[in-house]
């Protein structure tokens, strides 16, 4: 038996979500299995039906040197936008 | 066979193997295996029930039904889909022994039926969807799109068992039951498909002939219908 994960669109136009895994012994008995898990009751417009060795995982995700400038929650703006308006004269507090 | 008699076959085949397969449920190989043949059966009843509904929906207007006179079969006087499919004594179903016959656990001969069955019903379905009665041609049209998984399902287990002596034997030993099911025009194309090593003779195809029911029929009608029985009558 194989694992094959399956991802499912709800309607046409929108994207790929996963859905859910299959296990079956070759890639016809996976494409039937899926079809009947995931699709049988009308909620799906379409699967893909991948081979889970078939995906490349990434999973090492180190921040060692805690460079939280590369997210958008490490570059709080609020204080730095309240100095500008000071700075300009636009300051919420004055108007 | 008239087209409401054939209609008739068609549904009756249709809930009694929809019976038969759900008996797999729970119990099945592996479980996407069930998921996948527990619907299958479902989807079988509900073609049943489809066939039933346009059956008593043009039992009113005029050859039968309601017009039907008392000694006609119960089949024509029927009011509802749920009367047609419960409400029968045994020998009034039109069943074709293929579709009776107890098959769990014996999941060799299970597949078996379904891959001869689909071929069967795959031609009658094709005669159906030509009929001159529009209503019947759409419902065939509809069925088999449905039934066009089924078809894949069958076939991929085909292709899986093709070398395992437990489901060829099956094939063989079930070859007769499907060409007795299955109308006489059909009979060529179903043994160049399955190209069985002796053909069945008359007196067997008669014996196996729709009209005299499998040897578990009884067991499984009063199962199927027992409750119903068990209150006469009443609103579900």
């Amino acid at each position: 038996m194989n694992i094959y994960e399956v991802f499912r669109q709800e309607r046409k136009g929108v994207a790929f979500e996963h859905a859910g895994s299959v296990a079956a012994p070759d890639e016809a008995f996976a494409r039937a299995y899926a079809h009947e898990q995931y699709g049988r009751r009308g909620e799906s417009s379409a699967l893909w039906v991948v081979p889970r060795e078939a995906i490349l995982e990434v999973e090492d995700f180190v921040d060692e040197l805690n460079k939280n400038y590369h997210r958008v929650d490490g570059y709080p703006l609020k204080a730095k936008l309240a100095e500008a308006r000071e700075r300009a004269g636009t300051s919420l507090s004055r108007s | 066979m008239n087209e409401r008699e054939l209609l008739l076959a068609v549904a009756d085949d249709e809930l009694v193997l929809g019976w038969r397969d759900s008996e797999w449920t729970g119990i099945a190989p592996v479980l996407e295996e069930d998921v996948a043949f527990s619907s299958i059966a479902q989807n079988e009843v509900g073609h049943a029930r489809a066939i039933y509904q346009l059956l008593v929906s043009r039992s009113g207007s005029g050859e039968a039904g309601a017009s039907a006179p008392e000694h006609a079969p119960s089949s024509l006087r029927m009011q509802d889909a749920d009367g047609l499919a419960f409400d029968r004594s045994p020998e009034e179903y039109r069943s074709s022994q293929l579709v009776e016959l107890r098959f769990v656990p014996d999941w060799a001969r299970t597949i078996a039926r379904r891959v001869l069955y689909e071929a069967a019903d795959e031609l009658r379905l094709g005669r159906l969807m030509s009929s001159p009665d529009p209503a019947v041609a759409g419902l065939a049209a509809k069925i088999d799109r449905e039934e066009a998984y089924h078809r894949m399902h069958a076939e991929m287990w085909q292709d899986r068992l093709r070398d395992e002596p437990r489901f060829l034997s099956a094939v063989d030993e079930l070859f007769p039951h499907t060409l007795a099911m299955a109308d006489e025009d059909d009979h060529e194309a179903l043994i160049a498909l399955f190209k069985p090593k002796t053909e069945p003779s008359n007196t067997v195809l008669q014996a196996l002939g729709r009209g005299n029911h499998a040897d578990g029929w009884p067991e499984l009608w009063a199962e199927m219908t027992e409750v119903r029985r068990s209150v006469p009558g009443a609103t579900w």
